[in-house]
């Protein structure tokens, strides 16, 4: 089944073949996407000056961002073709990655400036990046200011086979289980698409429920918290019951916070289950078969070896996890991508099989 | 097992519940228009008394938003953690298979067929032209 591509017999041997399903593709800026824009936005952003519409929840200069030794000589993380197929690709042995591109069109206040700089990006990736790798897929950006305007980027790029997700922010303006973007959900679904949601705010709101964070610390430790709050978003408001078919991945959520989420949500339902009676099945048997999660970063301690098989056995399920890098956003050291303790049949399936049943766009492509 | 008169048929009307102790195990006995059923009124969850709980009807829906409420006063709530119980089989809502609280099989006899025996009425004072509820524990 693995197929070792040009480039890939260095590559590091616990990954090669592997489908790597989180990367990030710096943007290098505004003017990077006017040729892929209309007359009105070109003239709008050059007259109007704007650019640097990096997203505040990934400054390029923070360590987060970018892993020093993926950092490239100049420009902004990820922004480098060569360097990303080189480091990410070669360096791993990838059969497939998924680009996730992180920029302000996914976070702009205004709808229509913000669904132009994402139509810019998608037909900007695919005629520069897709197009320069056939390992290379994408993500469909797209506006979560304008559900509307989503789902028409959706319908406009489901036909190109080499999109094969939808990526929102995970924190929007509203939790996703609310009607006003079940648009999203119905085209995503139309197409078989799953949808990504990736660490990072649109900030129109404090991104604790508690309030604004004085520091990053806690703002990133937090982050798992709007991961937990969609997931019971799109449960108790029927997303899952309304959109069978709807797959939803969670990136750059962490894995390790997974299993007491999922038993408290049991346990919580059984009593008040009434009030949400479309929700006929304990949440984490939804949640098992409707989310996906990346395994980057999973948090475990580094000294204890049956920590990651514990949380495994807990989450309960073998087909949830997905291989992903979080290339260049500095996660792990070297090459050791993943904790250790997890069985090699696991791996595997973290690795191949279950993206593969994740994305069947990608299916299609190797049947 | 044994056969216990429990109570009067006529104690209990169509909507009530009634908890009668027999053989030191504590029973919830209840009237679904006429038809009556035992359970044991101990929660499987952490024990909670089931018959203190609300007797409701079963909430559903078929797609969000649309809520359908059937089976009038055949659910009982658990009055500590709010677990459903179908009164007519002990089935938890949550998951029926694996959680469920005991049925105590409920029958009618009338007080005639009673004097005759084997029924052990300790608590109830049998009359021949009455009905009664017997439990068999
Ligand atoms: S004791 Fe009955 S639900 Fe907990």
């Amino acid at each position: 089944m693995n197929v070792i591509l040009p480039g890939a017999a260095t590559a590091n041997p616990v990954t090669r073949g592997a489908i790597d399903c989180d990367l990030h593709p710096g943007v290098p800026g505004i003017a990077t996407l006017l040729p892929y824009m209309n007359d009105f936005w070109r003239d709008s952003f050059v007259r109007r000056g704007m650019d640097g519409f990096d997203l505040a929840s990934y400054p390029p200069g923070a360590p987060l961002s970018c892993r020093p030794d993926w950092r490239p000589a100049s420009g902004k993380p990820g922004t480098d073709l060569a360097q990303f197929r080189a480091q990410a690709l070669d360096g791993f042995g990838t059969r497939f990655a998924i680009c996730n591109t992180l920029y302000g069109g996914q976070v702009a206040v205004s709808e229509t400036m913000g669904a132009a700089i994402c139509s810019a990006i998608n037909d900007w990736i695919a005629a520069e990046w897709l197009a320069a790798d056939p390992r290379l897929r994408a993500s469909i950006v797209v506006p979560a200011q304008a559900p509307h305007l989503a789902a028409e980027e959706i319908e406009r790029l489901a036909g190109d086979r080499r999109f094969v997700q939808v990526l929102l922010p995970v924190a929007a303006e509203l939790l996703y289980g609310k009607s006003y973007y079940w648009p999203i959900w119905a085209a995503a679904e139309k197409h078989g698409l799953p949808v990504g949601l990736h660490a990072g705010a649109m900030f129109r709101y404090a991104p604790t429920s508690n309030g604004w964070p004085s520091h990053y610390l806690h703002d990133y430790v937090s982050q798992s918290h709007s991961f937990e709050d969609q997931l019971l978003s799109l449960v108790s408001e029927g997303v899952f019951v309304r959109f069978p078919k709807l797959r939803i991945v969670l990136l750059e959520s962490g894995v390790s916070w997974l299993p007491g989420f999922l038993w408290r949500s049991v346990k919580t339902w059984r009593g008040v289950r009434s009030e949400v009676p479309w929700v006929k099945r304990p949440p984490a048997e939804i949640i098992r078969e409707h989310v996906r999660l990346t395994v980057q970063p999973f948090d475990v301690p580094a000294d204890d070896a049956t920590a990651t098989g514990d949380i495994l056995r807990q989450i309960g399920a073998d087909d949830m996890l997905l291989f992903a890098t979080d290339y260049p956003h500095w996660q792990f050291e070297g090459g050791n991508v993943l904790p250790p303790g997890i069985p090699p049949e696991t791996l595997r399936r973290i690795m191949v099989d279950n993206p593969l049943a994740t994305y069947p766009r990608l299916q299609e492509s190797i049947a | 097992m044994s056969k216990h008169v429990v109570a009067r048929v006529a104690e209990l009307p169509p909507g009530e519940r009634k908890l009668v102790t027999v053989k030191g195990r504590p029973i919830a006995v209840f009237n679904l228009d006429g038809e009556f059923f035992g359970l044991m009124n101990r929660c499987p969850h952490q024990g909670a008394p089931l018959c203190a709980g609300d007797l409701t009807g079963l909430m559903t829906a078929d797609t969000p938003g649309e809520y359908q409420m059937s089976r009038p006063g055949e659910i009982i709530r658990c009055p500590w953690h709010g677990w459903e119980f179908d009164v007519r089989t002990g089935q938890s809502w949550c998951e029926p298979s694996r959680i469920k609280t005991k049925q105590v099989p409920v029958e009618i006899a009338a007080g005639e067929a009673l004097v005759k025996g084997p029924y052990i009425a300790e608590k109830v004072a049998v009359a021949v032209e009455e009905d009664y509820l017997i439990v068999e524990v």
